[in-house]
């Protein structure tokens, strides 16, 4: 076994194991710990296959930015876990999530059957071309033969900016709060003043 | 066929209107905080619409493709945009005045409506799985923002925030899916699976099965097929009324788009498919009407009545072929045409203060607005599927192409929903003409001539349609062969 | 390949070495230095000068009790301030501080890794170290902690984005993400040594750089996470003994890993004069460092705290156009001049 397998061994057994203990863990603050353990493994999956690029862009995005945001939002809640979020549901909603997991269940163990029983096999690490995964590669690569996912990209973070402020910006005059619903059917009728 | 795989050309020609779209959307963001010319949106809107379908026209009948086979532009493409673009066009003039009246009128209203139409062009458009993806969130994120847009209204914020999660869910099964399909295929452009597709069923079966079923759950969020459709009524309900029409009308077009460039023509070969279709279909028509006839509120029952209505199309799509599919993209368009005026007949009885569309509300219609109760009617009598209305004959189509495939039992199932569904529309026209309301209740209906032109253009669709569907049915083959 | 191993841990070690004790006298040179600069004398009791005093408060800081308060998260409490001071030294694995060289019969080279994205590897390892003054401050279960950590998590996410644009023009002119390689491009054999220093291609760029830099690592005048009037000692409040100097040492490696970079990226790194070709590269390169903590040390003697709500606006509204604006500008200049 060469190093590299020992390492890609160990960052996927990382990753995994990080992927499942932030799905399980109760305290929102330790999920996103596990999350940002997890890209790091993904991450060093990411350079063992010569993507460097996107190795490192997947840490100072997501693990550098998005997760940092993450613990932003759930420091300013202040959420400490102890939350009842297992609110229980109707019964038909219960038998769906149990019908859902056996499903999903079902599927993992046909896609590991067919694992151990491959019918083609390629290394996991095959190496590809010397460059490839690169800074200068990558970005020829997006700005021509991907240049239109790429365009389309842009256009969806600007819509999902705009949809943000939308949302969130305080129009001038705007001192009115939501409104209860409750009040307004209650004869309170509010609307057309509003804004 | 032309060989589409080695196009790599980036050619900008094939996203002429899909650009129209963006360009205006831009103009209305920039001009947004400039005070007066901020009130010009709405017209700017029109504007960017009519531009993008003089540009689709133009498109018609000249197939092309581009970007690495991206990008089709064929007549389905087409077909497709032009829907989409009358689609936003009859919601905006709904929404113009209700907007207004609700005090939540501001200009990104109609930026957030041309990006989200935008990226249906893109997802109807396109013969990638990455593209597809790119332009699904395009449409999602500015509806999630549209459901959500009467930040005053605690419905309307409950209805953005559930929206935006189940999309957020429906998303991550896509994406899951269209993983496993990349990793069995090695490739996400359709046309290239299309001609790998009996080495990759071969040799990766599992995944390719994995993939297909998971991207099959992502559009049933979407189209709102019945195991996915529990956000419906509680989305449909809290937005904004004329967001409703169009949550009821163009995603779920869109949706149906791409599915049959994936599911018919990408992955016809998968013999399950027409199973789990079946089962789909059954369970959209059924479970939609029966809920529907419990409903209390006209726009939860619309919306239980819209996932009905996609369980119709379904049943298209089930028996697959070049005649049942084009009858799919018939019902689409005529689907199009009466509900968007049945939704925007319920807009306008909504601007008066107080209501919250309850049947209640409907009482005494036919004395206050007798011409409006009519159209109302109409709308009524096109959605249950009678006669002369282009709603019959949608369901006919259908019905009959089905049973001439052999698929009897799917039509005589789908005949007795539509059966059930009578019930509940007929109620409508029920309430508004034979029950009383006590005098001065709500105020008189004041039509605006925005609401009258989509009232007048979705009346005369759908009688005109219906006596004379020829034209639009031939106009739907000529869509449905451009890929098969 | 036993001495490719061999020669990159003696540097790992040799340069881990240099910068915790560089740490410990920066200490030394920012008291010192703000002493004179308020009039003051600073440190100066123990050793020539005070020189000894970071062995003092070394020292003092190791015999400390290690108090932990009982309402802190234990696990998160204690990776704190390992994870503000791991990710800073992690910084200086691909900082070229010299030419290739050899000594004892040994080849090194002038750096430990030469990654081909040096560049983003620093910025991927420094946007890593808020988590330790995040984890910090809400696991503390102080009000002063928490407010200091939710501080520093939005200075950084509001900071981070002007930070790595303003180099974008620098990585755009250059052509390359590698460190070494931008090191080379700057060098000149004219006895205008400096020519080809990005600093003169790219001077808006470098201020930005400083700006967003001293906002990253938590500095006056944005040192609003451990604003000691407002919030006691922000994050490290509830933090005493080796956790503080954790952080401590964390700030100071952090300084000196701005100063390196801005070394490297604007000043020609390790290039000096030609005609004083007999002193080692090292030097020069020590020298620019050093001038550059002396900078920050002088800003904290002259600038006073921002409020929050300036930092805020000057992050978005004055420095992230402004470093767009730059990155588009060069970018285009750049193309017009093929």
């Amino acid at each position: 076994m060469s190093i590299d397998t020992v390492i890609f061994f160990i960052s996927a057994v990382v990753a995994v194991f990080g992927a499942t203990m932030m799905i399980t863990q109760r305290n929102p603050v330790a999920s996103v710990l596990y999350f940002i353990v997890s890209l790091l493994a993904q991450a060093v999956c990411y350079v063992q296959l010569g993507a460097l690029f996107v190795g490192a862009m997947l840490v100072i995005v997501y693990a550098g930015a998005i997760m940092v945001l993450f613990l932003f939002v759930i420091m300013l809640l202040n959420l400490r876990g102890t939350e009842d979020l297992g609110a229980s549901t109707g019964r038909v909603s219960r038998f769906t999530k149990y019908l859902v997991s056996i499903l999903l269940i079902a599927e993992l163990v046909f896609v590991i059957k067919s694992v151990f029983i491959p019918a083609t096999t390629t290394g996991i690490m095959s190496m590809p071309a010397d460059e490839f995964g690169n800074v200068a590669p990558v970005s020829k690569l997006l700005f021509t033969r991907y240049l239109y996912p790429f365009e389309l990209t842009g256009v969806l973070l600007l819509v999902a900016i705009v949809g943000a402020v939308v949302l969130a910006k305080i129009d001038r005059g705007d001192k009115k709060r939501v409104t209860d619903e409750l009040e307004e059917s209650a004869g309170q009728a509010t609307d057309g003043t509003a804004g | 066929m032309t060989d589409y795989v080695s196009a790599l050309s980036i050619d900008i020609s094939l996203l002429y209107p899909e650009i129209a779209l963006l360009v205006a959307a831009s103009v209305i963001l920039v001009t947004a905080f400039l005070g007066r010319i901020a009130r010009l949106a709405p017209a700017l809107a029109v504007i960017g619409f009519a531009v993008s379908f003089l540009l689709s026209i133009e498109q018609w009948g000249n197939p092309k493709a581009g970007f690495g086979g991206m990008v089709t532009c064929d007549d389905f493409g087409v077909m497709f945009k032009m829907l989409f673009v009358i689609v936003s066009l009859l919601t905006l003039f709904i929404a113009c005045r209700y907007f207004k009246v609700k005090g939540i009128d501001r200009p990104e209203f109609y930026a957030l409506l041309l990006i989200s139409t935008m990226g249906m062009m893109v997802m109807a458009n396109s013969t990638d799985l990455v593209v597809m993806f790119l332009g699904l969130e395009i449409m999602s994120v500015p509806l999630y923002v549209m459901a959500g847009f009467n930040r005053h209204s605690l419905m309307s914020n409950e209805s953005g925030i559930k929206y935006f999660i189940m999309g957020a869910f429906a998303s991550a099964f896509l994406l899951m899916g269209i993983a496993f399909v990349f990793g069995a295929a090695e490739t996400t452009n359709l046309r290239r699976i299309v001609a790998d597709f009996n080495y990759i069923a071969t040799n990766h079966r599992v995944y390719l099965y994995a993939g297909v079923g998971l991207v099959l759950i992502g559009f049933g969020f979407k189209i709102a097929a019945v195991p996915f459709h529990t956000w419906v009524p509680d989305v449909y309900e809290g937005a904004p009324t004329p967001v409703t029409a169009f949550f009821s009308v163009g995603p779920k077009a869109a949706g149906f788009a791409v599915m049959l460039r994936v599911f018919i023509f990408g992955f016809a070969d998968i013999g399950l498919l027409t199973g789990a279709f079946w089962i789909l279909a059954v369970l959209t028509m059924t479970v939609g009407n029966i809920l529907a006839l419990r409903q209390e509120n006209v726009k939860r029952m619309l919306a239980y009545s819209s996932i009905s209505h996609a369980g119709y199309i379904l049943v298209a799509l089930t028996v697959g072929g070049a005649d049942s599919l084009s009858t799919a993209i018939f019902y689409l368009v005529a689907y199009t045409m009466f509900n968007l005026g049945g939704f925007a007949v319920v807009t306008l009885l909504e601007t008066r203060a107080g209501c919250k569309s309850d049947f209640m509300e409907l009482s005494g219609l036919a004395k206050t607005n007798p011409y409006l109760s009519a159209l109302l009617a109409l709308f009524m009598f096109a959605l249950a599927g009678f006669p002369p209305t282009v709603g019959f004959v949608g369901k006919f189509y259908i019905f009959s192409a089905a049973v001439k495939a052999g698929f009897v039992p799917l039509a005589v199932i789908g005949v007795l929903n539509s059966f059930v569904s009578v019930y509940y529309y007929l109620r409508v026209i029920k309430t508004s003409y034979f029950d009383q309301l006590e005098e001065g209740r709500f105020a008189s209906v004041t039509v605006t001539p925005s609401i009258l032109f989509v009232l007048v253009i979705t009346a005369v669709g759908t009688l005109g349609l219906g006596f004379f569907p020829q034209r639009l049915l031939e106009m739907s083959q000529a869509a449905v062969f451009a890929f098969l | 390949m036993f001495e490719v191993i061999l020669t990159s841990s003696i540097q790992v070690v040799v340069v881990i070495v240099v910068v915790l004790t560089g740490c410990a006298w920066a200490t030394w040179l920012e008291r010192k230095v703000l002493g004179h600069m308020q009039q003051r004398i600073g440190p100066s009791y123990t050793g020539p000068y005070g020189l000894l005093q970071p062995v003092a408060d070394g020292l003092k800081l190791i015999f400390k009790e290690d108090i932990v308060p009982d309402s802190v998260e234990r696990l998160t409490y204690t990776l704190g301030p390992m994870l503000s001071f791991v990710p800073a030294l992690l910084t200086f694995a691909v900082i070229p501080y010299s030419r290739d060289f050899s000594l004892f019969g040994l080849e090194f080279k002038g750096v430990i890794s030469d990654l081909n994205i040096g560049i983003l590897w620093i910025f991927a390892v420094t946007s890593l170290g808020v988590y330790g003054l995040v984890l910090a401050g809400w696991s503390s279960g102080s009000k002063y902690s928490l407010l200091g950590g939710i501080r520093s998590s939005a200075q950084m996410i509001s900071y981070e984005v002007s930070y790595g644009l303003s180099i974008v023009g620098v990585i755009v002119i250059a052509g390359t993400l590698s460190m070494t390689e931008l090191v080379a491009k700057q060098a000149s054999d004219s006895i205008w040594f400096f020519e080809n220093w990005y600093l003169w291609r790219n001077p808006i760029g470098f201020l930005l750089y400083l700006t967003c830099a001293i906002a990253e690592t938590n500095r006056t005048p944005f040192d609003l996470p451990e604003a000691e009037s407002e919030l006691v000692a922000g994050y490290h409040t509830e933090y005493s003994s080796m956790r503080f100097a954790l952080f401590f040492i964390g700030e100071y490696a952090n300084m000196l890993a701005v100063a390196c970079v801005a070394t490297t990226l604007f000043f020609g790194g390790w290039n000096g004069p030609a005609f004083l070709s007999f002193v080692p590269p090292v030097i020069w390169f020590l020298i620019k460092v050093f001038v550059f903590m002396f900078c920050y040390v002088w800003l904290r003697a002259t600038f006073p705290r921002f409020r929050y709500d300036q930092l805020m606006r000057f992050g978005w509204l004055v420095l992230l156009p402004l470093a767009i604006l730059n990155a588009m500008v060069t970018g285009l200049v750049v193309l017009w001049l093929g």
